[in-house]
């Protein structure tokens, strides 16, 4: 037994450092990896706010329709009981936030101010401004240093989770990492890990996802034998702003302030928008959805302004495009409660939103899938922990809008203490508990990487790749297409053998770093389509014109898939329904 | 008149080949911390809505100088890409920036290239990456954080009026970016001024109901070489500050706290 139990916590977004400052706090001693100085991590994109049922509005809300919205939300494919727990733990999560000091906006009274979201009629969203994620995670990096200046964390930022330590019977021992400074590559010992490595945006090419947002560390563990599950479930959000380089995220927080989703009723209306009277206006979501109108679900609009476009052809100007509008709505209340976004359309469009409605279109957001875990954030390998996005409870085949931040803490608050009660009771290593074997397959795996000497550009293998992912397995899905994807996976992989690495050099070469990331890509990429191929049904953000309907005779399970023989290996799990029935999800009912 | 501003089209030996237009960028590179500075020239493919980190994408995929030599991608900080991380800082044009809301329409003048350096006052780890942990290390010398008690259910925080929170939003604002110290003229050696960012984050959890426990430490952690009198009133933090922090008001602030505490502190002794 470990007297001092040592974790590796690997990612510092809301869900690694939610479960540092656990751990840190229970005497543990924690070493936090991160490819970034953990500031920086992706969970600062995160825009409108955080979920917590705390009925401050007088509207009744209580957290039981918190977990009834999140549990319909996600089309019924989540296990309920993770859920519920999150969801009672909600209000207290947010009064921790708000006494590290989290600048959550304020009603006169002084207290929490809550706003509306996709998924629900009530106000249960606390939000400061509409730089949520920056905020808070802001306030967990601050506890964190504190933790840090009093030698109970170190910070290895700038260092890349390569792999699991696994001793002989498969017990993970540590963590294998390369410096991305000086491309070492080096051991760890740990007596649990915690894998909190977010989304896997950049499969796709451009999605609203950071750039470290690769899903290669699930990806190592997925290839050392842990199960990746529910990966075809991919949320598109409706309201992105399309860009060269990336798909900035236009916060549904919009939508929550009153933003209003519109068409021309004329495709052919030149107008200038604003000039358009309001009766040749088509506010399609509230026409067909009267009950929850601009605010359905993510899925639900998505798909909406995808067949406003490309059924009805009624995009502006021909265009993949729709207007989201917040020009009704005064410019101090604009700027109290929507600031931060409004600006990035600002700066990047040349806009004034105030002034314009936006142009919108939707784009690849979020992972609902991940490392499979059981109810205390364990996967199946013993020792490695996952909490976040890059695990896959809690959201089912949909998430809900601010339910993402509230997982993040929930999960790392779970893993962290489970993860300290695992190492208390771990039997002690027999021999190097694997760690020399698994140094030298990393650096094995550097060195052909290194010396070969083939003509592929990785950055364009990834194009490719980006290309083929959000044209076959996004908004639409068939299976012929998704055959299509994974038979141009299989090719990228093949010319991935025959790659040129511009960069040989062994100190801050981002190339070689990149190249590393996109082989697990690769790999992930399989599972996301042949997940996809396999799930005959249409559920929450997996749709299929083919089979429009949900199928819970065939389908109500968890895709479970293991890596075997190179490939993926597809098994299914039953749902934790022990809560609530299933009931067919209808957002377009008016009762 | 309006059409000069408009970028002009370029036409190359390259562009010719491909009948496409393009863009020049000059970029200073350096392969280690140690080794010399050298700038090499890029052309590449225009398209509309590009920006400095796309520009530095299309280089890594296809790595080859203006005159059609071979060479490396460029290594540069980037993640967010909509200016919330604080990676991207760069001198773009001479001028410190973020890369990823630095537009090339707006920064293209004429044919005259785009030019691409490092910070100039963080040690440079390769090309335009650089090493800014001295703002994380000043985070840590003045206390930016509130001491909570612990992270178990203690109830709600004390109340605030939204007026305060106003006024501490604005500060939590800040990304780290560093470029308020970029900018600054006495953040140098001879001075080891903190910079802007850590001052101002310094009145942030001063004004913190309780974050307010450890008022007088962060004071006095400012007080003295290094600390807020070595501001020397610039002003070029508050206008290079691509979050548009209330900068000047946070340091005179903390400068007239800092200046209470010590008289307090001479007092007390």
């Amino acid at each position: 037994m470990a007297t001092t139990p040592r974790i590796i916590v690997v990612g510092g977004g809301l869900a690694g450092l939610s479960s540092v400052i656990k751990i840190a706090e229970a005497g543990g001693k924690v070493d936090l990896f991160s490819i970034v100085p953990v500031k920086r991590s992706h969970s600062v994109c995160a825009q409108g706010g955080i979920n917590a049922a705390k009925n401050l509005k007088g509207e009744g809300d209580d957290v039981l329709k918190h977990f009834d919205d999140t549990v319909y939300g996600g089309d019924f494919l989540a296990n309920q009981t993770p859920i519920k727990n999150m969801t009672a733990m909600g209000p207290a999560i947010i009064d921790l936030l708000d006494r590290m000091g989290v600048p959550f906006n304020r009603t006169p009274e002084g207290l929490l101010d809550f706003r509306r979201f996709g998924g629900t009629l009530y106000h249960r969203t606390a939000f400061a401004g509409a730089t949520t994620g920056q905020q808070l995670l802001y306030a967990l990096d601050e506890q964190v240093r504190r933790h840090e200046s009093e030698g109970k964390v170190t910070k290895y930022e700038g260092w890349e989770f390569l792999s699991a330590v696994l001793d002989d019977n498969g017990v993970c021992r540590g963590i294998s990492a390369m410096d991305l400074r000086s491309m070492e590559v080096r051991t760890f010992p740990a007596d649990a890990i915690i894998l909190c490595t977010g989304g896997i945006g950049a499969i796709f090419g451009k999605s609203t996802n950071s750039v470290v947002c690769t899903g290669s560390a699930q990806a190592a563990l997925y290839q050392q034998g842990a199960y990746y599950a529910n990966g075809e479930f991919i949320q598109v959000h409706p309201t992105a702003i399309p860009g060269e380089d990336k798909l900035r995220l236009m916060s549904e927080s919009a939508r929550g302030e009153g933003g209003r989703v519109w068409v021309p009723r004329d495709k052919n209306d030149k107008r200038v928008a604003k000039s358009i009277p309001e009766g040749e206006r088509w506010y399609f979501l509230e026409e067909w959805y009267p009950k929850y109108g601009n605010l359905v679900p993510r899925d639900v609009a998505t798909r909406a302004i995808h067949k406003i476009v490309y059924e009805h052809g009624m995009g502006i100007d021909g265009q993949p495009m729709v207007y989201l509008d917040l020009t009704h709505i005064d410019r101090a209340t604009l700027n109290r409660k929507l600031e931060g976004i409004l600006e990035i359309y600002e700066k990047f469009v040349g806009d004034d939103p105030r002034d314009v409605p936006m142009k919108i279109f939707p784009g690849m957001h979020y992972t609902m899938g991940g490392l499979w875990v059981d109810f205390n954030q364990m996967t199946n390998i013993p020792g490695v922990f996952a909490a976040g996005e890059a695990d896959y409870s809690i959201h089912g085949a949909n998430r809900l809008g601010a339910n993402s931040l509230l997982s993040c803490i929930y999960g790392g608050f779970v893993a962290g203490p489970n993860a300290m009660n695992y190492a208390k009771a771990l039997p002690a290593q027999a021999g190097d508990g694997g760690h020399s074997a698994e140094f030298s397959r990393q650096t094995q795996l550097n060195q052909q990487l290194l010396s070969s000497t083939g003509s592929e550009n990785p950055f364009k293998l990834w194009r490719e790749l980006g290309d083929t992912m959000t044209r076959h397995a996004t908004i639409i899905r068939y299976n012929a297409g998704l055959a299509e994807a994974d038979a141009k996976i299989v090719e990228l992989q093949s010319r991935y053998k025959n790659l040129n690495l511009s960069d040989k050099s062994q100190w801050a070469n981002t190339s070689f770093a990149f190249a590393r990331q996109l082989a697990n890509m690769l790999e992930l990429s399989r599972v996301v389509v042949q997940g996809a191929a396999c799930r005959d049904e249409s559920r929450g953000a997996h749709y299929k014109p083919d089979f429009p309907e949900r199928n819970d005779a065939q389908f109500l399970k968890t895709t479970k898939v293991s890596y075997v023989d190179h490939a993926p290996r597809i098994e299914w799990e039953d749902v934790d329904i022990s809560h609530i029935q299933p009931r067919p999800r209808n957002y377009a009912a008016t009762a | 008149m309006a059409t000069a501003t408009l970028p002009t089209p370029t036409t190359t030996a390259a562009a010719q080949r491909t009948g496409t237009r393009t863009i020049k960028v000059e970029i200073k590179r350096q392969a280690t911390p140690d080794a010399a500075a050298r700038t090499e020239k890029f052309e590449i493919p225009y398209r509309p809505g590009m920006n400095i980190t796309s520009v530095l994408g299309e280089i890594a995929a296809e790595p080859i100088t203006a005159d059609g030599r071979e060479t490396t991608a460029i290594a540069y900080d980037a993640n967010c890409l909509e200016e919330i991380c604080g990676s991207c800082a760069m001198l773009i044009n001479g001028k410190a920036r973020m890369a990823c809301s630095a537009l090339v329409d707006k920064l293209r003048e004429g044919d005259e290239p785009i030019t691409l350096a490092p910070l100039s006052k963080f040690p440079v780890v390769r090309d335009l990456a650089v090493d800014r942990s001295v703002l994380f290390q000043n985070l840590k010398a003045v206390k930016a954080w509130v001491p909570i008690d612990g992270s178990y259910e203690l109830g709600p925080a004390p109340r605030q009026f939204p007026q305060i929170q106003e006024q501490r939003y604005p500060l939590s604002n800040c990304i780290s970016c560093t470029i308020c110290m970029e900018v600054c003229p006495q953040f140098n050696d001879s001075t080891n001024f903190v910079g802007a960012a850590t001052i101002a984050q310094v009145k942030l959890f001063n004004m913190d109901p309780s974050g307010a426990v450890l008022k007088e430490e962060r004071l006095r952690a400012l007080a003295g070489d290094g600390g807020v009198q070595e501001c020397g009133m610039a002003q070029n933090c508050v206008a290079a500050c691509p979050k548009q922090l209330p900068l000047i008001e946070a340091i005179s602030d903390v400068s007239r706290d800092v200046v209470f505490q010590q008289v307090k502190d001479l007092f007390a002794r």
